[in-house]
């Protein structure tokens, strides 16, 4: 049941035989080796394998390789910049302490890339809402919360110097 | 990798339907937030399925001229919640899709197969019962069109025969017009739950805001399908507010049949069905101006 896959992936077109009963999260860890995409619950209850279809986060576990035909795919992987470092949102969660064993952390920046890509302002309880699909089991959610406010505030304040710039 | 035994990808309704026609026993898999998981769980390991996922032709929400609402089943939860014309007509309807699991789930879970999985705790199922929603099928005999109130046949069936695909959820007019509407949903957690009970009340007022018209009341979890509450309705239809509000949980207590779960025990769901069918009136009515 092999099927050629041609979407992107971090920014590169990417075109690679996979079995059409591999999940999205499958294809990433064992084809493409992007292991940040991490399994836990394979259910998408714990959201640890959040990546962007097309600008959304999704639970890669319960979605399908095939179905990611002629898509763009993000993963943590796509977010260093070309020197290496790490991109705003992952630094803020460096900040903030808010990484414990880490297992839950790239899917939490996934969703806090659609989060901050968005360009809006959040309360904290609104935040609290957006990052519901993920489960920390070292329970690091308060400062998880801060660095994805952080995240936020820091895209917002760039935004607001730009606009005011113009 | 899943233990999925087939997988064609329709190109179509028609494709869809014909593929299905030549695999008696297929399955159609839209999001695949239920089918992959009861395929996980072993319970349709080694299934045969046939996906319409991403199927231009299902998506989409539009207003036909006579002002019915025309929901394309490949809408997702979030497609569902942010959609100009259910924000503008039918918010109710946003706002219990936004309460289905997370914000993951909610992009990828779709309104039709919410309907079509048949289960009680479906989120949009009791909404979609209160506005008298129409379900339109196609098959190899062409379509047609069943009301919501014969749709949900027991347990997990619903009233789609072999091969056919439903195409359309369609909102009557005369099914959301003049309503607000409030939806509850009761569970442990307020995300990543399933619904301990839900309740879904529209309500319709007189013009000073002091009495009900028509109320519509629906339930998910208050017994093996989605249900309407035919006597709780009658009771709070037509009366001055505060009178509708102290009779209609009562009333509702007629019409249910919960069940003991793991989740919570029968008593405790009636409870939730008197005390959150009030609730979710007061909140209907205070959408539509009421002083309650
Ligand atoms: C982690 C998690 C949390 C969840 N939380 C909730 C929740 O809080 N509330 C809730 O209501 N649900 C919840 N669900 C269940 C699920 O997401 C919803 O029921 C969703 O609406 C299913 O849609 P789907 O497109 O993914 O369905 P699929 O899995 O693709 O299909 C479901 C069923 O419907 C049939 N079907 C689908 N579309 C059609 C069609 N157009 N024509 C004919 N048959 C069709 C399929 O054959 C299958 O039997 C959750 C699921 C998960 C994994």
């Amino acid at each position: 049941m092999m099927e050629i896959l041609r979407c992107t992936v971090n920014g590169r077109p990417v075109e690679v035989g996979i079995d059409q009963r591999e999940s999205l999260a499958d294809v990433l860890r064992e084809r493409l080796g992007l292991t940040s995409v991490k399994k836990g619950c394979e259910v998408g209850e714990c959201g640890a394998c959040t990546v962007l279809v097309d600008g959304t986060a999704i639970d890669s576990c319960i979605y399908l390789g095939v179905w990611a035909q002629g898509k763009t795919i993000l993963t943590v992987e796509g977010l260093q910049n070309e020197n290496g470092e790490l991109s705003p949102i992952q630094q803020a969660f460096v900040e903030e302490a808010a990484v414990q064993c880490g297992f839950c952390t790239p899917g939490i920046i996934m969703s806090a890339v659609e989060i901050v890509g968005s360009g809006k302002r959040y309360t904290r309880e609104e935040l609290r809402k957006l990052i519901s699909g993920h489960l920390c089991r070292c329970t690091g959610y308060q400062n998880i919360l801060n660095a994805v406010e952080r995240a936020v505030n820091e895209a917002h304040k760039f935004v607001g110097r730009e606009e005011q710039e113009q | 990798m899943f233990d999925i035994s087939s997988i064609y990808q329709a190109q179509s309704v028609a494709d869809a339907i014909r593929a299905l026609e030549q695999d008696p026993g297929a399955l159609v898999i839209a999001g695949g937030t239920d089918v992959l998981i009861k395929v996980r769980e072993g319970k349709l390991a080694g299934c045969r399925l046939v996906s319409i996922h991403g199927l231009e032709e299902l998506k989409g929400i539009s207003q036909a001229p006579n002002g019915d609402i025309e929901i394309g089943p490949l809408s997702t939860f979030r497609d569902v919640t942010y959609d100009k014309i259910i924000r503008a007509n039918v918010p109710v309807l946003g706002e219990a899709a936004d309460m289905a699991g997370g914000p993951q789930l909610r992009a990828a879970g779709t309104i039709g197969g919410n309907v079509c999985n048949g289960i009680t705790s479906a989120d949009t199922a009791s909404t979609l019962v209160a506005l008298e929603a129409v379900l339109r099928v196609r098959g190899p005999r062409g379509e047609r069109e069943v009301p919501i109130s014969r749709w949900y046949h027991g347990v997990g069936k619903v009233d789609l025969a072999p091969y056919e695909v439903l195409t359309k959820i369609v909102l009557p007019r005369k099914g959301y017009e003049g309503f607000t509407g409030h939806y509850i949903k009761y569970a442990m957690r307020s995300a990543m739950d399933i619904a301990t009970l839900g309740v879904s009340c529209l309500a319709q007022l007189s013009q000073d805001k002091r009495e009900t018209r028509q109320v519509r009341l629906a339930f998910g979890v208050a017994g093996p399908v989605p249900m309407r509450a035919p006597g709780a309705e009658a009771a709070a239809s037509n009366r001055p507010v505060e009178q509708a509000l102290a009779a209609i949980g009562p009333a509702a207590l007629g019409d249910v049949s919960p069940r003991s779960s793991w989740r919570a025990s029968r008593e405790f769901r009636l409870q939730l069905v008197e005390e959150l069918s009030a609730r979710a009136l007061a909140e209907a009515m205070r959408k539509g101006g009421a002083q309650v």
